[in-house]
């Protein structure tokens, strides 16, 4: 029986808006609207959303990066958001953080080594005798040399550098990694290496992961779960193979319909939305995605879907937020576009 | 390669080069291929493969200290590199249009809409100001943006994504070129709004006759959108066939390789992706054989002495790669069938 690792509830993320004369707050941008989710000890959660969906502010919340508007993350049996900063900074020990741009995340003017150093250093992981052993064993278990450690980030590629992105996140010996766009900036080829190398490490170190990423093919690899998120809130969750092969939201429907497939020959069914994704500072009421859903009824307008599941449909744990999946599902409701 | 008397545009051996701190860097290095009348020819590729040069050579827009160093560009039985610059100012944005990756950048804030897509016809058509207004009313309803009365008047920062890329497509077409060159013309956007965008491009492909170029580094959206592939790696293109064929029938080794390595939404796969050992070589460090032998896993030492040339299959598809010519003097490769079992063996 595999535990949560990871509970989060009623999770909110606003940011304000100032404006006026006073610089008062005026409005929210609501990034992240109430949501609930658990992740389970060794297996990879993904999150997937188009921009400004709240994915990558919902993986910062858990961290407490930006602090939380209000709700629960819960972490190992402890409450996160009610720890003082320096309790936190003894759980970020075992939650670390691999970003998108492995330009941007290394300080340019430290070896390698000051890298790793200062990781192990923080946490205080390792004795300091010992660190030399553990960077050479870290350098070689990302694939990279023991004689790169003295060099600078510029000297090595963008694959190499996300690589070192990955060994300072282990240095500390981790539980949860949230992969923030970690393989969206490189190239398909190397992109496959540091998949297989992500993969290879959670078997390794029986590390858990919170995935986050716009694409879909790389989602469908790496996770065992996955969510889906539109406008702040999470519209699909369930296990990959019920949201890819059977989706039940409208909107993981055209998400998943609106990706080319690399196959000229593959016969496909897309339905290409209308319109642009609204703005989080004053989303549409009801269902945030009524004003693109070609299935969308007046209900839709008013009332707000909760996550549910049909037990005919959908199997344990597989949840949508949608008024009409019987509906849609039967056939009774048709697209009012395509 | 196809029918020469229905191509639109003819590139031959074109060469550009940079050179900084004395040193040459050959970013494109002897590219030929064509396109069909009224087709799309897909440029694909990794991150300095050379093909955003290839698409600045076509339209001249090589500046310090870039420089193109040979070859011909034929546009219409006319070499563009002898074109003069005020020759070429009359072809850009005319018949030959170019839309870019960030629709943010390529766009001038500080005018509104109408006046972007007003001054290309101004220039080239020779419009009054309130006719190339019309024009860009027309346009506007052409890219489908709602209410674009409206929209005319906006200023760039109050649109979103999707609808600046609509307004450059606006423009790049307001004087119906013959060929539009769209480079990674959707990578910054959502899939949500690629998909409108791809299938705008090719309505409008329909609708105007015109040739495309696009140049991606996404295979998906060039397999929903182009006829022809053209593959570059490290300057060169090292694979030229028709959509069908290539995806079906890959030749080379770097096609198979990038193929396979590519993780999909449609389908499970079991285990590790299969991989390109290495990196893409830094230009400075050119491999003197086959550019891609260091990473391949067919390489035998004729491909890291020798650069083989891009020959033609026979079907009017091009290959460059010693496995397919008489003189390979190796074993008989499969390359997509053995392209995983040879990969894994590679140390």
């Amino acid at each position: 029986m595999t535990t949560n690792l990871l509970q989060v509830n009623n999770l909110k993320q606003y940011f304000p808006i100032k404006g006026g004369f006073f610089g008062r707050r005026v409005n929210d941008v609501k990034a992240v609207d109430d949501i609930s989710f658990a992740v389970k000890e060794g297996e990879t959660l993904s999150i997937v959303g188009e921009s400004g969906c709240g994915k990558s502010t919902t993986g910062r919340a858990i961290l407490r990066l930006d602090e939380p508007t209000s709700g629960e993350v819960s972490f190992n049996g402890v409450d996160l958001l009610s720890l003082n900063g320096r309790e936190m900074r003894k759980q970020r020990k075992d939650l670390q953080i691999i970003f998108q741009d492995p330009y941007a995340s290394i300080n340019p003017r430290q070896t390698v080594r000051k890298v790793l150093d200062e990781a192990m250093e923080i946490q205080n992981v390792v004795p300091r005798k010992d660190r030399a052993d553990r960077m050479m064993e870290l350098m070689e278990t990302v694939g990279l040399g023991r004689h790169q450690l003295d060099r600078f980030p510029h000297e090595f590629s963008g694959g190499q550098r996300q690589r070192i992105g990955i060994a300072r996140a282990l240095a500390v010996d981790p539980k949860l990694i949230v992969c923030d766009e970690s393989v969206s900036a490189l190239d398909v080829s190397i992109q496959a290496q540091v998949l297989n190398l992500l993969k290879k490490l959670q078997k390794d170190f029986n590390l858990t992961y919170l995935f986050i990423s716009h694409d879909l093919g790389v989602v469908r690899h790496i996770s065992d779960r996955v969510m889906v998120m539109y406008l702040g809130k999470i519209v699909e969750i369930g296990d990959k193979k019920s949201v890819f092969d059977n989706p039940k939201h409208p909107y993981t429907k055209t998400l998943l319909s609106a990706i080319p497939v690399p196959d000229p020959t593959a016969e496909r069914d897309q339905i290409v939305l209308r319109g642009d994704v609204p703005s989080p500072i004053d989303p549409p009421t009801g269902c945030r995605f009524h004003t693109r859903c070609p299935f969308a009824t007046d209900k839709c307008k008013e009332e707000v879907p909760e996550l549910r599941q049909d037990a005919d449909l959908m199997k344990d744990g597989h949840n949508a937020a949608c008024h009409y999946i019987e509906e849609i599902e039967s056939g009774e409701m048709k697209p009012k576009y395509k | 390669m196809s029918d020469k008397q229905n191509t639109i545009i003819d590139v031959n051996e074109l060469q550009t080069s940079f050179f900084v701190d004395g040193k040459e860097v050959k970013a494109v290095d002897g590219v030929t291929f064509d396109v069909p009348s009224g087709k799309t020819l897909g440029i694909v590729g990794e991150s300095g493969s050379g093909k955003s040069i290839t698409s600045l050579s076509i339209m001249r827009l090589i500046n310090n200290p870039g420089k193109i160093k040979g070859g011909e560009i034929n546009f219409n039985g006319e070499n563009l590199l002898d074109k003069s610059e005020a020759q070429m100012r009359k072809i850009r944005g005319n018949q030959i249009s170019m839309i870019f990756q960030e629709p943010m950048t390529s766009l001038n804030p500080v005018f509104t809409v109408a006046d972007q897509i007003g001054e290309a016809v101004m220039i080239h058509q020779k419009l009054s100001k309130k006719k190339a207004r019309e024009k860009s009313l027309e346009m506007l309803k052409l890219v489908g943006i709602p209410s674009p009365e409206k929209r005319l008047d906006n200023y760039p920062h109050e649109l979103s994504g999707g609808m600046r890329q609509r307004v450059m497509i606006a423009i790049a077409l307001a004087c119906r070129p013959e060929l539009l060159i769209a480079d990674e013309p959707t990578t910054a956007l959502d899939v949500t709004i690629q998909a409108q965008i791809l299938r705008l491009i090719r309505n409008l492909q329909e609708e105007l006759g015109m040739s495309v170029i696009l140049i991606t580094h996404d295979l998906g959206v060039v397999a929903e959108t182009c006829d022809y592939v053209a593959v570059m790696y490290a300057g060169k293109i090292v694979e030229y066939a028709d959509v069908n064929t290539l995806f079906r029938d890959p030749k080379h080794p770097y096609t198979v390789g990038l193929l396979k390595s590519l993780p999909r939404h449609d389908i499970d796969m079991e285990g590790d992706l299969s991989t390109i050992k290495g990196m893409v070589p830094t230009p400075d460090n050119m491999p003197k054989g086959c550019r891609f032998a260091p990473r391949c896993p067919f390489a035998r030492d004729m491909c890291r002495e020798n650069l083989p040339h891009l020959e033609d299959e026979g079907d009017g598809n091009q290959v460059r790669c010693w496995i397919h010519t008489d003189q390979w003097d190796g074993p008989e490769v499969n390359v997509k069938d053995d392209y995983e079992s040879a990969a894994s063996k590679q140390s």
